[in-house]
């Protein structure tokens, strides 16, 4: 188990939940990423406090990086942060698995509507039967995936 | 609406933002390979499993569950007239059919979408073409299952 840092996944987990709870008590809205992104064109109404979250979510990401340098990827003492390359098999190559990845994430996401925040961290927290079953799904699902298709 | 462009509103939209990023670099779930290192069951019996992202996640729903509790003895939020709560509460082909893309997608790259936004703080290569795909994904799921709430609420009555 090299990779396993219990210590700083409960530090930012505890960070992510409080972020949820901030958006809960103060503004009544579920920080759920998902939904956040995929409502950012009108016609929905508050797409101003979305930006300005998604904005200040890309600046917290940066500011730490450099306030606790080398803890991973990125900033100025980490590894460059990198996206997966294809499995060997599949010959239309990266550019194309990412961009299916990313394709089925936004899909999946919006008909399903939520992701690891809205359902994962929040939904689960509401004990909403939903949120469960979602999880369920998705974690299956994706741990089939990767154990299958060998991106790792 | 006007509540939504109050100034208290917004800096608590950018607080939490912030947060959440900063949450995302320390528990290194802004590294996809790190999110991969946990899916992959196969390194279980190998000893080289990583059960990092289940920590963040059972933390992070602890921390919100007792906010949860809060918010249960306030009348409204600090900020909004209301709790924006989901009211519909069924269980849907919809809902399995959307996670279980979602799953698929996520299982590729191990990127999920609080990741890939945190992810533009360090600009990988190719972070762009997936971001692009992202949209066009969650927006053509707008247009191709609009979510017709109302109807779904009322046929769930």
């Amino acid at each position: 188990m090299e990779h396993f840092s219990p210590i700083s996944a409960s530090i930012g987990g505890a960070l992510i939940g409080l972020s949820c709870a901030i958006l809960w008590l103060a503004n009544g809205r579920i920080a759920g990423i998902s939904g956040i992104f995929g409502q950012l064109l009108p016609p929905q109404s508050a797409v101003v406090w979305r930006l300005t979250f998604l904005v200040f979510l890309v600046l917290g990401t940066l500011a730490a990086s450099y306030v606790i340098p080398g803890l991973g990827v990125g900033g100025p003492a980490g590894r460059p942060a990198a996206l997966v390359t294809a499995p060997s098999w599949f010959s239309p190559g990266t550019i194309v698995w990412v961009a299916a990845s990313g394709l089925l994430t936004g899909f999946g996401t919006k008909i399903g509507n939520g992701c690891t925040s809205g359902h994962g961290i929040v939904g689960l927290a509401r004990l909403s039967k939903r949120s469960f079953a979602a999880v369920a799904v998705f974690f299956v699902v994706a741990i089939g995936v990767v154990t299958l298709t060998g991106v790792v | 609406m006007e509540t939504h462009l109050d100034l208290r509103y917004l800096v608590t939209a950018a607080i939490g933002g912030a947060i959440f990023g900063v949450g995302l670099y320390v528990s290194q779930m802004v590294d996809p390979l790190k999110v991969l290192h946990f899916l992959d069951f196969k390194a279980i019996p190998t000893g080289q499993w990583d059960p990092s992202l289940a920590f963040v996640m059972a933390v992070g729903l602890v921390v919100m569950f007792v906010a949860l509790q809060i918010g249960r003895r306030m009348q409204k939020p600090l900020f909004d007239s209301a709790f924006h709560e989901p009211n519909y509460k069924q269980i849907d082909g919809r809902l399995l059919l959307g996670s279980a893309i979602f799953g698929l997608g996520w299982g590729m790259s191990g990127i999920c979408p609080g990741p890939a936004i945190s992810l533009i703080a360090f600009w990988p290569p190719n972070i762009l073409v997936y971001l692009f795909a992202l949209f066009v994904g969650s927006y053509s799921g707008t247009l191709l299952m609009p979510s017709n709430s109302e109807r779904r609420l009322a046929l769930a009555r």
